[in-house]
Formats: C-alpha cells, sequence, structure tokens
C-alpha cells in the first residue's frame, strides 16, 4: 500500500468525501449532515463493489472488454424485478421492501449470475469474440423477455417496476446498506488475501496451471465472489452497466501494474472518486438529482465502443 | 523418467491419442517430432496436468500426475505452451518473476530474485527486462516465456514448439543453453521440434508421432532415416548425412 499513486488516490477521495459532506451546508447541519453520510457511505460501497469485481472479473476471464453488467447482468436484474412484480402484484412487491426482497433479490442475482458466468469459463475462455457475443445475445434475451413480461403486468402496476429500471443513488434504505457493509467486508478481505493468486490467474490458465495453481477451483470461487458484489451493489441502487468498464480501464491505465495488489484498491479508490465527485457535483452544484447514473452510462458507453472497435485489443 | 502408459485422449468423441505407451529417459533432450494434429501438444499437456487424464497413465520420475498435488508438481515440471495470451500488461521481468510463484506463492525471497536474474541473463532478457509483453516481437515474446519456465528450476522443462517465431541466431543459442542445462545434468528437457535438423543435431531421443500413436522412436542417428521420414510425413524425404550427423533436406 506504499505506492505514491495510491496514497494520491486516497488523499483525493478524502478531500472529494470532505467536499460532498459539506459543500454547501447551511441552517441545522446534524439532520443533513447524517443524510449525507448515509449517502456518502452507500456511494462509497457500491463504488468498491462495482470497481473490484470488475477487475476481477476481467482477470478471471482474460479480457479488459467484458464486465458483469455487459455480460447482460443489468437486464437480468430488471428481468427478476418483473417477474416478481408479476408473481406478487404491485403492492406485494412493494410491501416487500426492506431486509426480506434485498435479501431475496440478492440470493436470486447470485444464482442467476454464476449461472452466466459458467458459460464463459468453458473451452470459450479467451475467445473475446465469443464471450462479445454471448454477453450481446444475453443481454437481448432478458431484455425482451422482461419487456413480455411487462407486457403481462397491470399497467398500474407498471410504474412499480419503472422505478427500479434506472441506478439511483438517491434514497438508500439504512439497513439495507448496513447488510451490504456486512457482506461487503468479509469479501473484500477474501480478494485481498487472493490477489497474489489474482496476478497468476492473470497469466491464462494454461500458464497458471503450469505454476500449481488451482485454476479452475479458484475461479470458480473469484466469480462467486463477483457475482456476490455485483447482486449486493445493483439489489442496492440499481443497474449501472458502463460504470465498471469505465473504472478498471482508469484502474489499469493509472497503474501499468499485474499486481492485483495495488489494482484493486486503486480500482475501488476510483470508482469512489468518479461517484462522490459526480454526486457531488450534480447534486450540489448544479442542483439536478438523477442525471449522474445517465452521464456515467454516456462516457461508459464511449469507451466500450472504442475498446471493440480495437483501440486496445485485450 | 516420465513413463506414458496406455494414455488415450478423446476430444468430443474423436480420438485424439489411441493408446499411447512411452519412456522419455531423465536428462537429456527428448524431441518429439511429428505433423501437425498428431497429438503432440495434447501429449505435453496431459503430461503436465493441463488437461485431465481420461485413460491410462502418466507418471513424472515415480509421481502419478493424476493423483500428485499439483502445487508439488509446479517444482517438478515447467511447461511453455504453443500459444500463450496474457490479459494483464506485464512486463518481461515480471512474468519472469512469476515463474518463481511455486516457490514462494507471493513473497519472493532474495534467491528468487537471483534465480530471475540468471533466467533473463540466459536468454538475452536483461536489456528488454523493463518492456511491456505487447510491445515485443513474437520471438521476443517467445523467449520470456522460455525464460518464465526456466526460472521455475524444475527438473523437468516441456516447451511446445519453443522454435516458433525465433530467428536463427536465437534458435540456436536457445537449443545451446538448453543443451548446456541439459547435459550438467540439471534439466531434462521435452521439446516439440518441426525442423528435423534440430531434432539431430541436439535432441538425445527422438519421439514421432502420428495419428495419436506411436510412431517411432530412438536415438536421432538409428531413427531419423529417410524410408522413416517419408512416411511419417508422408512425403519423399532425403536425409545426408554432414558433419557427422543426419541432415534433412525437405526443401528440395
Ligand atoms: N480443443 C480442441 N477441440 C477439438 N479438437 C482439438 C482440440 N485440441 C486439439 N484438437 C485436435 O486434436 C488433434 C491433436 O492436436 P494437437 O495435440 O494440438 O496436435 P499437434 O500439437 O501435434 O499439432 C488435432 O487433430 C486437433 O484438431
Ligand atoms: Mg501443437
Amino acid at each position: 500500500m506504499s505506492d505514491r499513486r495510491l496514497i494520491a488516490l486516497g488523499l483525493a477521495l478524502i478531500a472529494a468525501c470532505a467536499f460532498f459532506l459539506f459543500w454547501g451546508l447551511k441552517g441545522p447541519a446534524g439532520f443533513i449532515l447524517e443524510l449525507r453520510a448515509v449517502k456518502l457511505a452507500s456511494l462509497l460501497l457500491v463504488g468498491a463493489a462495482v470497481g473490484v469485481s470488475t477487475v476481477v472479473f476481467q482477470t478471471v476471464t482474460g479480457n479488459r472488454i467484458l464486465t458483469p453488467s455487459i455480460m447482460g447482468f443489468d437486464s437480468l436484474f430488471l428481468l427478476v424485478q418483473s417477474l416478481m412484480v408479476l408473481t406478487m402484484g404491485g403492492l406485494g412487491y412493494a410491501m416487500t421492501g426492506g431486509p426480506a426482497k434485498f435479501l431475496l433479490d440478492t440470493a436470486l442475482m447470485m444464482a442467476a449470475s454464476l449461472a452466466l458466468f459458467s458459460l464463459l469459463m468453458g473451452r470459450g475462455r479467451g475467445d473475446l469474440h465469443r464471450m462479445i457475443l454471448v454477453g450481446v445475445i444475453f443481454g437481448l434475451f432478458f431484455r425482451s423477455m422482461t419487456a413480455f413480461v411487462l407486457r403481462l403486468i397491470d399497467p398500474s402496476e407498471f410504474a412499480v417496476v419503472q422505478q427500479v429500471m434506472f441506478a439511483s443513488f438517491g434514497a438508500v434504505d439504512t439497513t439495507q446498506l448496513a447488510m451490504a457493509a456486512a457482506l461487503f467486508v468479509p469479501v473484500f478481505a477474501l480478494l485481498w488475501r487472493l490477489a497474489p493468486s489474482l496476478d497468476i490467474v492473470a497469466l491464462g490458465r494454461d500458464s497458471a496451471v503450469g505454476l500449481g495453481l488451482r485454476h479452475d477451483r479458484l475461479a470458480t470461487v473469484l466469480l462467486l465472489l463477483v457475482s456476490a458484489l455485483v447482486a449486493v451493489s445493483t439489489a442496492l441502487v440499481g443497474p449501472v452497466s458502463f460504470l465498471g468498464l469505465l473504472v478498471a480501464a482508469l484502474a489499469h491505465q493509472l497503474m501499468q501494474t499485474p499486481c492485483h495488489a495495488l489494482l484493486l484498491p486503486a480500482a475501488a479508490m476510483i470508482a469512489g472518486l468518479v461517484l462522490v465527485i459526480g454526486q457531488g457535483v450534480f447534486e450540489r452544484v448544479l442542483g439536478l438529482q438523477s442525471t449522474l447514473a445517465v452521464i456515467i452510462e454516456f462516457f461508459g458507453g464511449l469507451l466500450f465502443l472504442y475498446l471493440v472497435l480495437g483501440g486496445r485489443r485485450r | 523418467m516420465i513413463a506414458v502408459r496406455n494414455l488415450s485422449h478423446r476430444i468430443g468423441g474423436a480420438p485424439i491419442l489411441t493408446d499411447l505407451t512411452l519412456d522419455l529417459p531423465k536428462g537429456g533432450i527428448t524431441a518429439i517430432i511429428g505433423p501437425n494434429g498428431a497429438g503432440k501438444s495434447t501429449l505435453m499437456g496431459l503430461m503436465a496436468r493441463l488437461l485431465p487424464i481420461q485413460e491410462g497413465q502418466v507418471e513424472v520420475d515415480g509421481h502419478c500426475v493424476a493423483r500428485t498435488k499439483t502445487e508439488a508438481l509446479a517444482k517438478r515440471l515447467a511447461i511453455v505452451t504453443q500459444r500463450v495470451g496474457v490479459a494483464s500488461r506485464l512486463r518481461v521481468g515480471d512474468l519472469v518473476g512469476f515463474g518463481r510463484w511455486p516457490h514462494h506463492h507471493g513473497r519472493p525471497r532474495p534467491e528468487d530474485h537471483a534465480a530471475v536474474e540468471r533466467a533473463l541473463e540466459a536468454f538475452d532478457l536483461l536489456e528488454l527486462r523493463g518492456r511491456f509483453l505487447d510491445e515485443l516481437s513474437g520471438g521476443q515474446n517467445q523467449r520470456a516465456f522460455i525464460a518464465m519456465g526456466l526460472a521455475q528450476e524444475t527438473d523437468w522443462l516441456l516447451l511446445d514448439e519453443p522454435l516458433n517465431n525465433l530467428d536463427m541466431y536465437h534458435a540456436r543459442a536457445l537449443m545451446a543453453r538448453i543443451h548446456g542445462l541439459s547435459r550438467a545434468g540439471v534439466r531434462s528437457v521435452v521439446m516439440v521440434v518441426h525442423d528435423i535438423n534440430y531434432a539431430a543435431a541436439w535432441a538425445d531421443h527422438v519421439v514421432a508421432l502420428k495419428d495419436g500413436k506411436l510412431d517411432f522412436q530412438g536415438a536421432p542417428r538409428e531413427v531419423l532415416t529417410s524410408a522413416r521420414l517419408s512416411e511419417l510425413f508422408g512425403m519423399k524425404i532425403g536425409v545426408e548425412e554432414i558433419a557427422g550427423r543426419p541432415t534433412v533436406l525437405h526443401h528440395a
């Protein structure tokens, strides 16, 4: 952790957090500060989850273009949500808020994402074209399934689904936040311990096995951890498709190292920076509420196009 | 010795290797030759547990590959495969350093750094150590991966087509280096080669595969004959004795 770039990132993040907490603070500060602190915590948590999970996912699958969300994860989330509305009804869906729904969401998403990721680990691993194709096809499939399910839903209940279709960093439930944190801490700790092994995984399966790493077992464990992170952060704030791609690319660009003990914290802090500064500027300076997700998607989408159209091969 | 016993391998029902039994002698260089698709890479992959063994058995110095811990095997046997792709942005020095992983599992010690230095020096890579892999030529890249295998400092070194991409100078330098190591009794090397003349010049033992079966094996002088090679590759191949060793004239 003695890397100079990491220290700079850390200092920048602290400054951004201070700006987020104290900028434009007036009147009875206590209550507002508490609100802001909750929001800040959720931004940092989600950012860390998205950044770390994307870097790990790209290392395990051996590519720099695909991310869990591009693999159709966000469309899967929407599908699960609309299926819930369909089976429970809008009222039932709205009532199963809080911890129960959060746990259900997370469990469902983890199961589904594991199934999705396992498709990547077969013989097609390393075949980038095949992986992008699989991702696009599944994204399309989930989206059309969602459209189909939405058609079956009562129009009056449609609004309930619509609410979850876009990421929102606005209102985050503190109980959910605490649960997410309780899950993330051990996951991050485990990934931190596995960081040196991740360096070897990045060499590709053959080299990793040759060096005596239990590659297949480790890859499954890593993808399980990734699905937990992605599932929880999606359940917390909704789908953010391109944030991971943006952050992972920035982390690799900044650090230029194969060492995951440096890459993972860098990705977590960069994601925190992007979210905290973005949300802070939009909310405090521009007085806009829900545009951050849109802006992130815009720049992330541009980056995706650039990468696919051949900026960098891997 | 690597002992291969009744080894068979199928992919999607198609037989790739059929009932292969052979011994690769310890010490010296064993060259595996044969036409494209003969199953050479598959055999190497099975010996190095990159592929699960379906039928038969492989023993490395008496240790059954299927039942030996993969961490332990990594200290006995290193493999450099034919196609290597790396997702991360790696410098040559980092890559060769990863060859030491089986010995330190993430915490390099002074002797690990020393081994990396030796491997870099052996392959003429000291000047390139700070360069990124994706900024190297194919041959330089190949040398970096072989250096990584060497840094692993195992008794056995398996190289799948290591001469690909190498110019004459570096191909010869590589063979001389490997030959020196094997002569000193430090390493036993198994390598897939396409240029039979390299096998004739440097190998102590030649194994020829065809259609997943053993075609012939033995000392280069005895087995590298015009009749055998013509049969193996399905074309007329002349062999002349030049400077005391069989030399294949395959361009004519
Ligand atoms: N993953 C695979 N899927 C299907 N067939 C394969 C696969 N790998 C190898 N083969 C087939 O197995 C045979 C032997 O391959 P290989 O061992 O790579 O040959 P060599 O290295 O001798 O050129 C070839 O016919 C090849 O087409
Ligand atoms: Mg081959």
